[in-house]
């Protein structure tokens, strides 16, 4: 039934090559080594020689070793059974629940056509004002939290997660710490989410490939649920980690590199998995955050830069606060009309007078005179950094936008807001100042 | 010449499939590779003895060694003729809504729908009689179309002067049933239909002449217009880092420039933004025509995910339906989003194909490509004495928004006008962020000169004052400095920047805007009286927050006039000479 070859002529990386006829690309084999067993997928076809990667990695590999071809692309099992479980990249559970086998999906489906796509237009609330106020999440956005290391970007995402009105959660995790995975296990547990939850781990120490698998793993059992009607929240960290992946595969592959070493394709690779977020004309919606760490802070790296073009804006998580400057939700304007009327004042006045009030900062870290302006400015952006930016405050968006004003009046007169006078009438708190 | 060549699959590498032939091969021909009952498109980049290596418009999962592949000779071509207005295409020119009634949510591979409704009737008008002199081009007749004329023309590859032999009765006609016979020179005869194929990489030149763009093309946004602008028939370019607007900045462009069609390239850029026109599109009213939006629009919609190859063909897709109509004696805007995908994917391509990378793994043609497929704007003259023109406006993605990188680089050697938008803008919430200090156009506008070049210089010296304040600080800065320092931070706010969610602030006239600058070029050439920077800093904050009110204001209502009013006698308080100008 299922071809075996057993003529291994190279091993390279984690890519192998076998001499075999009649093989599809991108087809499934299971490579059996005195190891243990491990799939691998075909990235390559010249004639006879057929590439594979191996999920497993290659070390152990001979090159008497048997390569079966299954006959399909990758398939992963879907459906309700899996909520509440652990798998690691490759599909094969992780904890202590069967394997599963049934109602396999293929990974990596076409595109969805444009046409059978919803303008994304419900907020998914979050209790963070720099979120629900400044960027507000949309059901069926791709945003990723651009962070360092060392920031707290896993809490929030997770507490995004616990908080936000979904059906499913799939958590994807690539090169992650145990410690991390531990952590994302706990705190889905301890706040009842984890039975609505699939969790397929890559962790540091894992082969290379299996964090290639992680995303399109995650992402097609997602479209499996969403297309059944659910709402699925898929959360992808670390997505560097991933990009890193596909470069070390690519240059074993002797790839030309494009810049500081990434393939030329990595935009639209990473394209293909974001842009799996949909909101489906008539079923469930995927709506797709990610982490993806910036080396060095640099917002122009390769990868946090084809992210940047490719996902509908990104939260910049530094110094353990959302920055204002930096972070967008390119998908706000398509719910912050509809909220309270004086949503969009509130955001584009407040953010501007941050603005100031870092300019202001500058000044006086440069020994300048502060003028009476200057020291209302650096007034205001005390008292905005901790009532609306930390990230201990957790309060709804109406009361956010509330504070706002209160903070508005604490500090400035109606003139210099800039507000329009109409919307100053009906919202600007009668016991203020001035 | 064999009936139907055929070669076998050889190589297969992501996109890139290699097939070896036994007879001959053309470069740049259509073949299918036939898998099962699928037949997936591709076309041949390049020949090496007897193997020719394609680039697949497919994903090419489970494609086998082996596999048969059929070479069909023709270019890549698109169909032109009635119908196209309102379509929403893939790069291939597959109607997307078709396709979903046939195949549901996802884009099957291998699944090719026929552009134009084939059976569909159009009323027919015959222009030309038998015996009628004609070329390639000469519009011999017309169906109407939503709200134009759709002129049916001689093909455009027709060669020398043609006899006109017969031509169909007024009445209506499908695209299947010809509508005349045209003889060539030699005698050979040829049916005429309501729709000829074009291949996409290949320019329409069925005209006489083409002009220098002179005539300013209104797009409403006053940053443009006034200080920017773009000609009828140029090419403007927009990069700009991400999040900076550029799409935001194209949408409103669609809607609002004052052109005949839009075409949209949505090329390899997000999927949720195509939605948005796709679907929007229908409900908005255009004030001009008091039609749904997407009556005078076409969309090309190759998203990111889409396979690479198609991402590269729609914007050639794009720009070949645009000059279609453009031979009409219509006014086209082609706004591509974004050329930086498009360049992308020839480095994909070039990359698969092992050729020697140039600067940042981009192909050594890049910058010859992206000249030819600018150099297809133009406003151009018939042999009737009309014109017809194609505006081009790419946006471009920088990497990392550094405009060193290649293809701004090449872009901006072939555009007549830069929109650069910069970071610091969009961080300040400065829409459009079009930075003033960097962009620039080498099209007139509607403004005056004079004025315009003050705009110019207040911007700049406002900056080198802010720069300035930087360093010595506020209090070693003269009071004429700062105040021109506030008059460049109104000018800004007050007029360049524009409330994309406002109704009326969204797109400002022609007549408003020459009207309104006019207004605010005397508040700048006005020397006012202030006793210190304090007063004069509460005054421009004054005077900005009327404009504000000014500018959510329609053109010409009682809140307009009222508005201007209560500005001039606030200017009258301080103003120090010219009173009566702002009386």
């Amino acid at each position: 039934m299922h071809k075996i070859y057993t003529n291994i002529i190279q091993i390279s990386g984690d890519v192998i090559t076998v001499e075999a006829e009649g093989i599809g690309y991108l087809e499934i084999a299971e490579v059996s080594t005195n190891h243990g067993k491990s799939l691998a997928q075909v990235i390559r076809i010249d004639e006879k020689k057929v590439s594979l990667q191996v999920f497993a990695g290659s070390r152990g590999v001979s090159t008497g070793d048997k390569v079966r071809f299954l006959g399909h692309t990758m398939r992963v099992a879907s459906g309700e059974e899996l909520l509440g479980r652990v798998f690691n990249g490759s599909g094969m559970s992780m904890d202590k629940g069967p394997q599963l086998t049934d109602n396999l999906i293929e990974t990596g489906k076409p595109s969805v056509n444009p046409v059978k796509r919803v303008i994304p237009g419900k907020m998914i609330r979050t209790g963070i004002p720099m979120i629900d106020v400044f960027n507000s999440l949309v059901e069926s956005q791709k945003l990723p939290i651009f962070s360092i290391a060392g920031e707290p970007y896993n809490d929030v995402l997770a507490r995004i997660a616990i908080q936000a009105e979904v059906d499913t959660i799939i958590l994807g995790g690539m090169g992650l710490k145990y410690d991390d995975y531990l952590f994302f296990r706990d705190i889905l547990e301890e706040h009842g989410a984890l039975s609505r939850s699939i969790l397929f781990i890559h962790t540091a120490s894992d082969p290379v490939v299996e964090c290639l698998l992680v995303p399109d793993i995650s992402l097609a059992v997602a479209e499996n649920f969403a297309l059944a009607g659910k709402r699925v929240l898929v959360l992808l960290t670390d997505m560097t980690n991933f990009a890193d992946a596909l470069k070390e595969i690519s240059i074993t592959m002797e790839q030309v590199p494009s810049n500081r070493g990434y393939p030329g394709d990595l935009y639209s690779q990473l394209a293909s998995r974001y842009e799996k977020a949909v909101d489906f004309e008539g079923a469930g919606s995927i709506t797709i955050l990610a982490a993806t760490t910036m080396p060095g802070d640099d917002v122009t790296h390769p990868v946090p830069d084809n992210t940047g073009y490719i996902t509908e804006g990104q939260f910049y998580l530094k110094g353990g606060v959302i920055e204002p400057f930096g972070s967008l939700s390119r998908l706000k304007q398509q719910v912050n009309g509809k909220t309270r009327e004086d949503h969009r004042t509130i955001m584009d006045t407040m953010i501007q007078l941050f603005a100031n009030y870092r300019d202001s900062l500058e000044k006086q870290a440069m020994g300048f005179q502060m003028s009476s302006w200057d020291k209302k400015l650096l007034r205001y952006g005390k008292i905005f950094e901790d009532k609306m930016m930390s990230l201990k405050v957790n309060i709804p968006l109406e009361k956010a936008l509330d504070q706002g004003w209160h903070i508005l009046a604490e500090c400035f007169s109606t003139e210099e807001t800039g507000v329009r006078k109409a919307i100053i009438g009906k919202y600007w708190p009668k016991d203020g100042k001035n | 010449m064999p009936e139907n060549r055929i070669g076998r699959i050889k190589k297969i590498n992501a996109n890139m499939v290699t097939a070896g032939f036994d007879t001959f091969v053309i470069q740049n021909e259509v073949a299918y590779i036939i898998h099962g009952d699928e037949r997936l498109k591709s076309e041949v980049i390049r020949v090496r003895q007897k193997d020719a290596e394609m680039q697949v418009y497919e994903s090419t999962a489970d494609l086998k060694v082996g596999e048969k592949v059929e070479f069909t000779e023709e270019l890549l071509s698109v169909e032109l003729g009635p119908g196209l207005l309102g379509q929403i295409y893939d790069g291939l020119q597959n109607p997307l809504p078709l396709l979903a009634e046939k195949c549901g949510f996802f884009l099957q591979r291998g699944v090719y729908l026929d552009a134009l409704l084939l059976d569909g009737k159009w009323k027919f008008t015959p222009l030309a009689k038998p015996g009628d002199k004609i070329l390639a081009g000469t519009k011999i007749g017309f169906v109407p179309e939503k709200i134009f004329k759709h002129y049916i023309m001689a093909p455009f590859n027709a060669r020398g002067i043609q006899d006109l032999e017969w031509i169909a009765e007024p009445g209506d006609y499908n695209l299947k049933e010809p509508i005349a016979k045209i003889v060539d020179e030699s005698g050979r005869k040829r049916e005429v239909f309501l729709s000829q194929k074009w291949p996409v990489k290949v320019p329409i030149t069925a005209y006489s002449e083409k002009l220098k763009p002179s005539e300013p093309l209104v797009t409403k946004m006053r940053l443009i217009d006034s200080l920017f602008p773009v000609a009828r028939g140029g090419t403007y370019c927009i990069p700009g880092p991400f999040g900076a607007g550029k799409t935001v900045l194209q949408q409103l462009t669609s809607r609002h420039a004052e052109v005949d069609i839009v075409i949209i390239a949505a090329c390899g850029e997000r999927a949720g933004e195509v939605v948005e026109t796709l679907k929007t599109f229908p409900e908005i009213t255009d004030p001009k025509t008091g039609r749904p939006l997407s009556d005078r629009t076409v969309i090309i919609c190759n998203t990111s995910s889409m396979p690479v190859a198609a991402r590269e063909s729609s914007v050639y897709t794009a720009v070949t339906i645009a000059e279609y109509y453009r031979q009409m004696g219509l006014n086209v805007l082609l706004l591509a989003d974004s050329t930086s995908r498009w360049a992308q994917a020839m480095r994909e391509m070039s990359g698969r194909l092992e050729e020697i990378p140039g600067e940042e793994a981009f192909p050594a043609y890049l910058e010859s490509r992206i000249a030819s497929f600018y150099e297809r704007a133009g406003i151009v003259k018939f042999p009737d004495g009309s014109t017809g023109s194609v505006t081009i406006g790419g946006t471009v993605s920088p990497a990392g928004g550094n405009f060193e990188e290649p293809v701004t680089q090449a872009t901006l050697k072939v555009v007549g006008a830069f929109h650069g938008l910069s970071r610091e803008r969009s961080d300040a919430r400065r829409y459009p962020a079009i930075d003033p200090l960097i962009s620039w156009s080498k099209y007139k506008g509607i403004i005056e000169e004079k004025q315009e070049e003050r705009g110019h210089q207040i911007e700049r010296k406002s900056h080198d004052v802010a720069q300035m304040m930087k360093v010595i600080g506020e209090e070693g800065t003269s009071l004429p400095d700062y105040v021109d320092y506030l008059k460049g931070e109104f000018f800004d706010f007050s007029y360049l920047q524009q409330n994309a969610f406002d109704p009326v602030d969204e797109a400002t006239s022609k007549e408003r805007q020459i009207y309104v600058f006019n207004f605010i070029y005397n508040i700048l050439e006005e020397e006012f009286l202030f006793s210190d920077k304090e007063e004069a800093l509460r005054f421009f904050q004054k005077l900005r927050q009327l404009f504000r009110g000014w500018n959510s204001s329609a053109w010409e209502s009682e809140e307009f006039k009222s508005t201007e009013k209560e500005i001039s006698s606030l200017l009258l308080e301080k103003a120090a000479g010219k009173k009566e100008q702002n009386a």
